[in-house]
């Protein structure tokens, strides 16, 4: 019941039906394999979904432990841009051992404006958004 | 300036790079379908003690590069491929092949790809695009994945060619060295190697984590999900299972269709080898694929989350494996 014939392709709408179909291969009446545009499938929605809401948490429990002064905001930011300790370091040439020291708020408070920027780089924002922890769409 | 190619959006990225970049000289006989085929794309792999975005890290086809490579070595033509040390030195590379009017593909991270919506962007480095012309700071882009060609500023794209992490592509970038012409008996026989390096993988190779075995064992551990895991993190577990094996650029029902196309296409170079047949088996496989993703988007939705809801969920997969083996084990008994 859920083979994928041509006429039977999902037409949901996904973030990414909205800026382009995707192509799907699909059997015609005869069987024959042909390809048919789709704009989103429920299914694959709802994993989208279900993953960036454990985003969201991380990064609202992110943001709250630097607010309580239990991290700093870089921590924030390497949540936020969905990065792990190893990721941030390829980006920011850092080991991984300083960035551990540079989100404990006591270091980061001594860091220097040139690393600072490295992170700014790394995350896509400017050092001064970088303190703040503000955040712009795209 | 502009290189001499035509976009054209396909299913998969580096299978529509690799036809894309082969139409000229295959004078468009190398489809999709037949470049996802012939390069062998069909795998399992179920890496253990990795994490990726905090889930099990599944692929469900084979590393990046492979399918070009593949592709073009049993098609007889030489292959350019070059990652690099220095952003400098990728980008004077990049210029010179274009300024000689060659198309290239490149691999690419898609989380600061810009033309990608938001949702769809993780560290994944392994996506693909062909970079064809020059205009101004800007780059002509065309990307798979999408209806039309688009563009890239030289900062927005030396950012995703250097992407980091998992797979980072370190300015990752290939092209047919040359343009020769490629002929029926050399597709006929690309089909047949590419058919053959596919049983390899899928029934062979080793490692209890990869090819079908790799998949009964997966659907064994998804079993166990629910009491080791909790039944939050195991729902997320099977979001991200779904993610990876129904999304752009990873698609796993999806890969299972392309595969059954291919064996279709295949059927026309190698009439009465039961090829036909053989593609319907991994028709069935897509769907199975498909229904068991329905079945687990009802446990991370919460409308389902009982052990024999997992246990279920697990079945699906080891009869998925079963299907796939039985249709590669029929792969590998035709008498070429």
């Amino acid at each position: 019941m859920l083979a994928m014939k041509k006429d039977e392709i999902p037409q949901d709408l996904s973030a990414l039906g909205k800026i382009t179909k995707e192509v799907c291969y699909a059997t015609d009446s005869f069987g024959k394999y042909t390809t048919e545009l789709s704009s989103g499938w429920d299914v694959k929605i709802e994993a989208l979904n279900t993953a960036w809401g454990d985003i969201e948490k991380r990064i609202a429990a992110a943001k709250q432990k630097v607010l309580n002064n239990e991290a700093s905001p870089i921590y924030f930011f390497m949540e936020y841009r969905l990065m792990d300790v190893s990721i941030l370091a390829d980006y920011t040439g850092f080991w991984q051992w300083q960035i551990k020291r540079h989100l404990k708020p006591s270091v980061y408070k001594g860091l220097s404006d040139k690393k600072l920027q490295k992170y700014a780089e790394a995350f896509n924002t400017t050092i001064s958004d970088l303190k703040s922890m503000t955040v712009h769409e795209n | 300036m502009k290189t001499d190619f035509q976009h054209r959006q396909a299913a998969h990225c580096e299978s529509g790079v690799t036809s894309n970049l082969l139409r000229q000289s295959s004078g468009g006989k190398i489809t999709e379908p037949l470049a996802f085929g012939i390069g062998a794309g069909l795998f399992f792999a179920h890496i253990p003690l990795i994490k990726i975005n905090n889930g099990p890290a599944i692929a469900f086809r084979t590393l990046p590069g492979h399918i070009f490579n593949r592709t073009c070595k049993s098609l007889g033509i030489p292959v350019a491929r070059k990652k690099f040390g220095s952003k400098e030195k990728a980008e004077a590379f990049l210029n010179e092949c274009l300024d000689k009017g060659i198309p290239v593909g490149c691999q690419v991270g898609v989380y600061y790809l810009p033309y990608f919506p938001k949702e769809y962007r993780f560290h994944f480095n392994a996506h693909n695009l062909v970079v064809y012309g020059r205009d101004g700071d800007n780059y002509l882009i065309s990307d798979p994945i999408m209806e039309n060609a688009t563009t890239l500023g030289s900062y927005e794209l030396e950012r995703v060619r250097f992407a980091k992490g998992a797979l980072a592509p370190r300015g990752h970038i290939y092209f047919p060295e040359t343009q020769v012409d490629i002929s029926d008996e050399q597709i006929k026989q690309a089909i047949k190697n590419g058919i053959k390096t596919n049983v390899f993988n899928m029934l062979s190779i080793p490692g209890w984590f990869a090819g079908v075995k790799g998949i009964s064992n997966t659907g064994k551990k998804i079993k166990g999900w629910r009491d080791k895991l909790g039944l939050e993190k195991a729902g997320l577990y099977l979001a991200q299972l779904v993610r990876m094996q129904e999304e752009i650029g990873t698609g796993g029902g999806g890969f299972r269709y392309i595969y059954a196309a291919f064996l279709q296409e295949a059927e026309a170079y190698w009439p009465g080898k039961g090829l036909a047949a053989i593609s319907d088996m991994f028709t069935q496989a897509g769907d199975l694929w498909r229904e068991s993703a329905v079945h687990a988007a009802g446990i991370f939705k919460g409308r389902l989350g009982s052990q024999h809801d997992f246990d279920t969920m697990g079945n699906y997969l080891i009869a998925i494996a079963d299907l796939e083996k039985q249709a590669f084990e029929a792969l590998k008994q035709v008498k070429w």
